[in-house]
């Protein structure tokens, strides 16, 4: 299907991108449409990305919706263990 | 007719004067014959869709693919490429329309041309020929399981798109419209919908519906594909073609 939804937000990290070359990511992408690899017809993809580098700074995720949904319960996981004093 | 072809990448200007690249495949042999502009999927100007233009030129016709994402992304990978084009909120129609109206031109320009030129696009390519073809002087259209040709834009929608229901009584070329009936973008009742304001307003049109074919049967490298569906659909295509491009 062709489901054109686009979610858009900012971020601040890195990736780990083309040719093994860490890169700052300062915007992530997020869609549930075709995907270019997975074997899907749609799948969760998230783009991160650093748009001032041109288009290949880009890492990019295609997950199944289940597996979307997992990762979401992971960070959620992770990010509860967080001691206040480290969080920032 | 021979089987032979040259395809290559060229550079052309588009809409606004904007230089952008596209991929044009041409039989061997100096016949006059109809033109083809491809409009690439949403996934962009990849492998699948220069197959698809290579397949037109073995079919007898002069075919281009213009790189829609070209502007956002020379050079790009396509997969990236489309990336760009849609956190950038994809491909305005206006730009669209002007960058369809200088391929078609381009073919029209060719020595082998016999003045006809149609358009075919897939996935949100299908919902872009049908809009060419409401704007443009072209013979032929086809529209591959376009989505949002009618039905409504859910309003949180970043890309700038909009159903095309005011646009279709200007339609001026015959559609062709391949769709899979277990699709939902577009559904059957939109696919539906879209026949009958046809049908209203007096347009020349044909549409096949594959059961058990979902949204994107022609890709051949897509866990979508459908050869039942592809196979008649191409079947549909060369014979729609012939009737309206033929010299």
């Amino acid at each position: 299907m062709c489901t054109y939804t686009t979610v858009k937000d900012s971020v601040d990290g890195s990736a780990k991108g083309p040719n093994g070359s860490w890169f700052h990511v300062t915007d992530v992408t997020v869609y549930f449409d075709h995907p270019v690899h997975a074997m899907a017809e749609h799948t969760l993809n998230i783009d991160f990305a650093d748009p001032s580098k041109g288009p290949s700074a880009r890492v990019a995720l295609e997950l199944t919706e289940e597996s979307g949904r997992r990762l979401i319960a992971a960070i959620q996981e992770a990010l509860a263990a967080v001691p206040a004093e480290l969080a920032v | 007719m021979s089987d032979s072809l040259t395809a290559e990448t060229i550079r052309i200007t588009g809409h606004g004067g904007d230089e952008m690249e596209a991929y044009l495949a041409r039989p061997h042999g100096q016949e006059q014959r109809g033109g083809v502009v491809v409009i690439h999927h949403m996934p962009g100007y990849d492998r699948g869709t220069k197959e698809i233009v290579r397949r037109f030129a073995e079919l007898g016709y002069d075919a281009i693919c213009p790189n829609l994402y070209f502007r956002e992304a020379p050079g790009a990978a396509p997969d990236d490429a489309a990336a760009v084009g849609r956190a950038n909120g994809g491909v305005p129609d206006a730009r669209l329309i002007g960058d369809v109206a200088a391929t078609a031109a381009h073919l029209r320009a060719l020595p082998t041309s016999n003045g006809k030129v149609g358009v075919i696009g897939y996935c949100s390519g299908g919902r872009q020929s049908v809009l060419a073809a409401c704007n443009l002087d072209l013979d032929a259209a086809v529209d591959c399981y376009g989505a949002f040709v009618t039905g409504t834009v859910p309003a949180e929608f970043p890309l700038r798109i909009t159903n095309l229901v005011d646009q279709l009584p200007r339609l001026r070329a015959p559609l062709l419209g391949l769709f899979g009936a277990e699709d939902k973008y577009p559904t059957p009742e939109q696919v539906a919908e879209l026949g009958q304001i046809l049908t209203a307003n007096g347009k020349d049109f044909e549409f096949h519906s594959y059961e058990g074919a979902g949204h994107a049967f022609f890709s051949t490298d897509r866990p979508a594909y459908n050869v039942a569906a592809a196979n008649d659909g191409w079947e549909r295509i060369t014979a729609f073609y012939a009737d309206h491009l033929g010299a």
